[in-house]
């Protein structure tokens, strides 16, 4: 019996937090999808009414503006994120003097929550407070930076703050990438004579595929998780210009208790982060494993 | 042949110039970054520091002419957050009641996942795990709206434990995944060799894998505290007036549109906000770069 029983134990210590991710996560999930199917608006409803809740998204010009934004911003900020991220690591491997207190600098803004940065960088594009005015009290009366209050612009505010917090992360995985490149093999190329740079791009960068490859997922699924950022640098404004499909979510659930719009743009996010983790994850655990 | 010594010595010259020219260019990019990376903690800081005065003549880069601390004074326990004003205090209590137990829990609990999922493993072990791990990718937007409904059901809505208990279910594949991670190094000999000589479950885990668990400890402890204190989306979705946790009240604080906008009071309550991450950060930041990259390569 005893032993039996000790056999059990492994699963038995599984058993809450297996439960909890079941519920929590999976029946959640499976909630929210459902609910997109029916009439729901202030309160749950349980009726399935087919797609409904998808043309009146599709009809909606606050979502589409939210997936355009999404677009624009997902690609610069995954594109200049991983160019600064990658040259700061190039720059930071060349034997630099205090690399380590400049890593920590490039790297602080994961470690605090974006609604306090925001607050400085809300400050520092604000055209009647930051960059604007100081420059033109040196003169430049004509100077204009209003991008944070322009509807046109807005949304590459969100891109430069975005790059600013993340960039510093993708510099910390190629850096590590870069620290792992066989060394034996670039001394091999050095003495036979080749440029720098002939090394950097026949040598050390394809071998980091990989490492682009992860830097690339992991912005992708924070660009689509993106909420703090709108929500501390414009708050979704002017309008709802600068809204992601996040603070669309948000309002939709919170503030127009419009429960099948919330759970119907929810359904739209997962789809999308679905589409990207699943194929990595998969590969990432037969890897491993295999 | 002076010609030719000259020629020499040029080429010399340019052989001592250009790599010292690249490196000062390297050097001056770094600086530049650094500059920019550094602008947004600059300008907090300085502009905690001036008088409302100060702020609207000179410029935002500007240092402080005296250095004047009632701006925190105010940030601490008089700016309004809405209808009441007692400053930030209350609210950084109430962060620290929701991540200290969460990030104990969530802890301890993955430290008993990981070893599990690494050293006991059973059928469909694999399958649990990749199921926690996606878990910790779900879009939270996803969940919003039944974890609302539930935790009214619990009767748990807009309290402090009600957000432990949230911190706590979406931390457990982090923590997990730190934890299983580390542990799959330990190589299955030494649990082999200790299950023969009549060591159970719990007793390996207290007599051999705990003691050599030390940096993962901190790892997690560090990321869970930092995403727990850092977190917005559960605080603002599911608190109440006197449950926020410190990043919802500091929102509250910045964007009141009551009375006259004091930016120095803005600031120095967005540094108190940071500030606990900001020390964990500066005492420990080797240990949260690790956490980051762990949770970036994950697998």
């Amino acid at each position: 019996m005893f032993t039996r029983f000790e056999k059990q134990i492994p699963k038995i210590v599984l058993a809450p937090s297996f439960s909890a991710v079941l519920i929590f996560v999976y029946a959640f999930m499976a909630w929210t999808v459902y609910i997109a199917f029916t009439k729901s608006t202030i309160m749950p409803m349980y009726k399935l009414n087919g797609v409904l809740q998808f043309g009146r998204l599709s009809r909606s010009p606050r979502w589409e503006t939210a997936i355009e934004n999404l677009f624009i911003f997902g690609i610069l900020f995954i594109a200049i994120s991983t160019v600064l991220g990658l040259l700061l690591a190039i720059l930071l491997d060349q034997r630099i003097r205090s690399e380590g207190a400049l890593r920590s600098i490039f790297l602080y803004p994961m470690a605090l929550s974006f609604i306090v940065t925001g607050t400085a960088w809300k400050w520092i594009l604000n055209p009647g407070t930051g960059i604007e005015a100081f420059v033109r009290s040196w003169g430049f009366s004509s100077f204009k930076f209003d991008w944070l209050v322009n509807p046109d612009f807005a949304i590459y505010t969100i891109v430069i703050a975005g790059v600013w917090q993340s960039a510093g992360f993708v510099m910390a995985l190629f850096l590590a990438g870069l620290r792992s490149v066989n060394q034996e093999i670039i001394y091999a190329a050095m003495v036979d004579g080749i440029s720098t740079r002939r090394i950097y791009t026949k040598i050390i960068l394809p071998s980091m595929a990989p490492v682009f490859m992860s830097a690339v997922i992991v912005l992708s699924h924070l660009a689509i998780k993106s909420f703090d950022l709108v929500v501390a640098l414009t708050g979704g404004g002017p309008g709802y210009q600068t809204d992601l499909p996040a603070t669309f979510m948000y309002a939709m659930a919170f503030s127009r208790g419009d429960l099948g719009q919330a759970a119907a743009s929810a359904t739209v996010m997962l789809m999308t982060v679905v589409a990207i983790i699943v194929p990595y994850l998969y590969s990432e655990l037969r890897s491993k494993n295999g | 042949m002076v010609d030719n010594k000259g020629l020499v010595g040029s080429v010399r010259f340019v052989e001592y110039l250009v790599p010292r020219v690249q490196r000062l260019g390297i050097y001056l990019a770094l600086v530049v970054f650094a500059a920019y990376y550094l602008m947004p903690l600059f300008v907090m800081l300085t502009t905690s520091l001036k008088s409302l005065d100060e702020i609207r003549t000179g410029s935002f880069i500007s240092l402080p002419r005296d250095i004047d601390f009632s701006s925190w004074k105010i940030a601490w326990s008089e700016a309004c957050t809405g209808v009441k004003c007692n400053g930030l205090k209350p609210y950084m209590l109430n962060s620290f009641l929701i991540a200290i137990p969460a990030v104990a829990i969530s802890t301890m609990v993955g430290a008993l996942n990981g070893y599990t999922l690494s050293h006991w493993k059973f059928k469909g072990a694999n399958l649990i795990f990749g199921m926690m791990l996606f878990g910790c990718f779900v879009p939270f937007q996803v969940i919003l709206l039944p974890m609302a409904i539930v935790l009214g059901k619990l009767g748990v809505a807009g309290s402090i434990s009600g957000l432990v208990l949230v911190h706590v279910v979406y931390g457990l594949g982090f923590t997990t995944l730190f934890f299983r991670n580390y542990f799959v190094t330990v190589s299955n000999e030494i649990t082999r060799a200790a299950k023969i000589d009549g060591a159970g479950f719990f007793r390996i885990f207290y007599s051999i894998f705990l003691p050599l668990s030390a940096p993962i400890f901190v790892v997690t402890i560090i990321w869970q505290f930092t995403q727990i204190w850092n977190d917005f989306l559960f605080g603002v979705s599911f608190s109440q007036a006197g449950t926020q946790p410190v990043t919802v009240a500091l929102n509250n604080i910045v964007n009141s549109t009551t009375g006259v906008k004091q930016y120095n009071v803005d600031m120095a309550a967005a540094i108190l906000a940071a500030l606990p991450t900001l020390l964990v950060y500066i005492l420990a930041g080797k240990y949260f770069i690790r956490g980051l990259t762990a949770g970036a390569v994950k697998g």
